[in-house]
C-alpha cells in the first residue's frame, strides 16, 4: 500500500526552488508507486504458485478454462496463422527473386514462423481474446463483492480463481503455438507454391535444411512463458480493479497492454539466451556466421 | 431472559475487537475502536454512509487487515493466522453481502451448494437436501433453483444470499445493510427472517445497516459509529453503545440528528463545498 504523498504542496508556486521540490516529488511518487506496483505483481504471483502446489487440483475449476483458452482460441489462432504465412511468402518473394534465391523462401518463412511469429502470434492472440476477458471477468467479480465472497465462504479466490487460469494458459500456449506454427507453414507454403509459382521440391528440401528441432524447442519454450505472463497480468489486473464499469474497461485494456509489452520483452530476452545456449551446444553453428 | 444475559457476562465475547485502527492510502477510516461481542448477541453497527461501518465488518471477518489493533475471534487472534488456517476459520462465518455477491456463471443451486462443496464432506444427495430445505426457510420456490442469479430480482437475490451464509450453520452471521434498496415489504420480510434464525438457533449476528426500522426491531444492542473527518482529534468514534430503546433517549446531538434523520447545518455545507 502506497503512503507516499507531496508533501511540498505546501510551497508558494513561484520561486525555482519549489518547482524543482515539486518536479522532485513527482518523479519520486512515480519511482515509488511503480516498484510498488511490480512488488506487488510479484507477491501476486508467489501466492498463486505457493497455492499451485499446497492443494489438489479441482477438475470443476479447470475444464471450462481450458475449454475458453484452448478450444476456444484454435480457430482465431488457425485463422491468422494462415494469413501470417501467407503475408511472410508475399513480402519476402519479391526480394528474394531479384537474388535468384526464391527457392529459398521455404527456409525463411517456416524458420521465422517456429522461431518467432508463431509463439508472438498465439500469445498475442490469448492475450487479446482470454486476457482481456479474463481481467474483465474478474474485475466484474471484484467489483460486485465477488471475490469476497470467495473469501467468506472459506475458499482462496487466488486458488479458486487464478491457479486453473494460469495452469490453462501455461499448459494450453503451447498447443496454439503449434497450431499457428502449422497453418503458418501451410498458408506460407500454399501462396510461394500455388499463387508465385516456387519449386515445391526445393521450397521443402531447403526449408528441411534450414529449420532443425531446435527452432521448434525455441518457439514451444518461449511460448510457456508467454501464456504465464498473460495469465498473472491479466488475473492481477483483475484482481486490483477499481469501482466501477470504467474500472473493469481500464482492467481489460491494461492486462492487454502489459501483456503484449511484457510478450516482447520476453522475446527478445528469452532470444538472446536461447542463442547462447544454442551456440554452447553446437560451436559449429556460431562458426558459420 | 436474565439467564441469557447472566450467561453472555460470564462467557470470554466471541469477537474482541481491541484498538483498532484501519486505513488506505494514508487515509484513516477507523480509529481505536474498541468492541466486544458476547456469543449470542443480536448487534446492529448504525451509522452515515462512509463512516467505515463496513470496513469494520469486513475486518471482522479478516477481508480487510487492520492498521494496528487485533480482532480476537473465539480466543483465535485472525490477523496472525495463515491464508490456510483463516479460509478454514471461515466456515464458521456466514457473510450476507449487500449485493448479495452470488457467483453471476453458477445457479442458485450451484450458489448456494459451494460452501457445502467447499467444505467437502457432504453426499451429493445430503446437499440437494439441505439446499432445499434453506431456499425454503427463507420463503423461495424451488423453481428458482435452476435459475442463474441475473433472472431474479433484487429481493430474491438477497434472499439468496441469506440462505447461502446459513447453509453450513454459522456460529457468527454479519449482514452488509441487508435491507439497502428494498421496498417496505420486503425490507420487513429480511427482518423478521434475522429474527427468526436467531431465534432458531443461538447464533450471534452482526448487521451493518443505515435502516433505523432494522436497528429499532431487530436487534438487542445498537453501536452508532461516526465518521472520522467530522471527530476532533481525541473524541472516540463510537457515539452511542447502548440498547435499541435507548436511542430516541439519547441526549448526544449526533445520535439525534441521524435517528430523527435531519439534515441540520449539512445542507449548508454542501453549499459551501459548491461556491468553494
Amino acid at each position: 500500500m502506497s503512503t507516499s504523498t507531496n508533501t511540498f504542496d505546501d510551497f508558494p508556486n513561484d520561486g525555482w526552488f519549489s518547482r524543482f521540490a515539486n518536479w522532485t516529488s513527482d518523479w519520486g511518487k512515480l519511482v515509488l508507486d511503480t516498484l510498488d506496483a511490480i512488488g506487488d505483481f510479484a507477491l501476486f504471483t508467489y501466492r498463486a504458485m505457493v497455492w499451485l502446489f499446497s492443494r489438489p487440483l479441482r477438475w470443476d475449476t479447470l475444464w471450462p478454462n481450458f475449454h475458453t483458452v484452448g478450444v476456444s482460441s484454435l480457430p482465431v489462432v488457425a485463422l491468422t496463422g494462415t494469413f501470417i504465412g501467407m503475408v511472410l511468402a508475399v513480402q519476402s518473394y519479391y526480394q528474394f527473386r531479384q537474388l535468384g534465391l526464391e527457392t529459398r523462401l521455404g527456409g525463411v518463412i517456416n524458420l521465422s514462423l517456429l522461431r518467432e511469429l508463431g509463439p508472438v502470434l498465439a500469445a498475442t492472440m490469448l492475450a487479446g481474446r482470454v486476457g482481456s476477458a479474463m481481467a474483465a471477468e474478474l474485475g466484474t467479480m471484484r467489483v460486485t463483492e465477488q471475490i469476497d465472497a470467495l473469501s467468506a465462504m472459506g475458499a482462496n479466490p487466488v486458488q479458486y480463481l487464478v491457479v486453473p487460469r494460469f495452469l490453462a494458459c501455461l499448459l494450453l500456449i503451447p498447443t496454439l503455438t503449434i497450431m499457428a506454427d502449422y497453418m503458418g507453414v501451410a498458408g506460407g507454403y500454399f501462396y510461394s507454391v500455388w499463387i508465385l509459382s516456387v519449386d515445391s521440391h526445393h521450397y521443402w528440401h531447403n526449408s528441411a535444411q534450414m529449420v532443425t528441432n531446435f527452432d521448434l524447442f525455441v518457439g514451444l519454450f518461449k511460448s510457456i512463458f508467454f501464456g504465464s505472463a498473460i495469465s498473472m497480468v491479466s488475473c492481477y489486473q483483475g484482481f486490483h480493479c477499481t469501482a466501477g464499469a470504467e474500472g473493469v474497461g481500464r482492467a481489460a485494456t491494461a492486462s492487454f497492454v502489459y501483456s503484449f509489452v511484457l510478450i516482447l520483452v520476453l522475446d527478445l530476452f528469452l532470444g538472446i539466451a536461447l542463442d547462447a545456449v544454442y551456440y554452447t551446444m553446437y560451436p559449429e553453428g556460431a562458426r558459420l556466421i | 431472559m436474565m439467564m441469557i444475559e447472566e450467561l453472555m457476562d460470564q462467557q470470554e465475547p466471541l469477537i474482541r475487537v481491541s484498538g483498532l485502527h484501519v486505513g488506505f492510502q494514508g487515509q484513516a477510516i477507523l480509529r481505536d475502536i474498541n468492541l466486544s461481542v458476547p456469543a449470542g448477541e443480536t448487534m446492529v453497527l448504525l451509522g452515515e454512509s462512509g463512516c467505515g461501518k463496513t470496513v469494520l465488518m469486513k475486518t471482522l471477518i479478516g477481508l480487510i487487515r487492520p492498521t494496528l489493533g487485533t480482532v480476537i475471534f473465539d480466543g483465535i487472534d485472525i490477523n496472525q493466522l495463515s491464508e490456510q488456517d483463516l479460509s478454514r476459520l471461515r466456515l464458521r462465518y456466514g457473510f450476507v453481502f449487500q449485493n448479495a455477491a452470488l457467483f453471476d456463471s453458477m445457479t442458485i443451486a450451484q450458489n448456494l451448494a459451494f460452501p457445502l462443496r467447499q467444505h467437502g464432506r457432504f453426499s451429493e444427495s445430503q446437499i440437494k437436501e439441505l439446499v432445499g430445505s434453506r431456499l425454503n426457510e427463507v420463503g423461495l420456490p424451488s423453481l428458482v433453483l435452476a435459475k442463474k442469479p441475473a433472472e431474479l430480482s433484487g429481493g430474491m437475490r438477497k434472499r439468496v444470499g441469506l440462505a447461502r451464509a446459513l447453509i453450513m450453520n454459522p456460529e457468527l452471521i454479519l449482514y452488509d445493510e441487508p435491507t439497502t434498496g428494498l421496498d417496505p415489504i420486503m425490507t420487513d420480510v429480511i427482518n423478521q427472517l434475522i429474527i427468526r434464525t436467531r431465534r432458531r438457533s443461538p447464533v450471534t449476528s452482526v448487521i451493518v445497516t443505515h435502516a433505523m426500522e432494522t436497528a429499532r426491531k431487530v436487534p438487542d444492542r445498537v453501536v452508532m459509529l461516526y465518521s472520522l473527518s467530522r471527530l476532533e482529534r481525541d473524541e472516540p468514534q463510537i457515539v452511542f453503545d447502548g440498547k435499541p430503546a435507548d436511542l430516541d433517549q439519547s441526549r448526544d446531538r449526533r445520535v439525534r440528528q441521524f435517528v430523527n434523520g435531519e439534515a441540520g447545518q449539512r445542507l449548508m455545507e454542501f453549499v459551501h463545498e459548491i461556491e468553494e
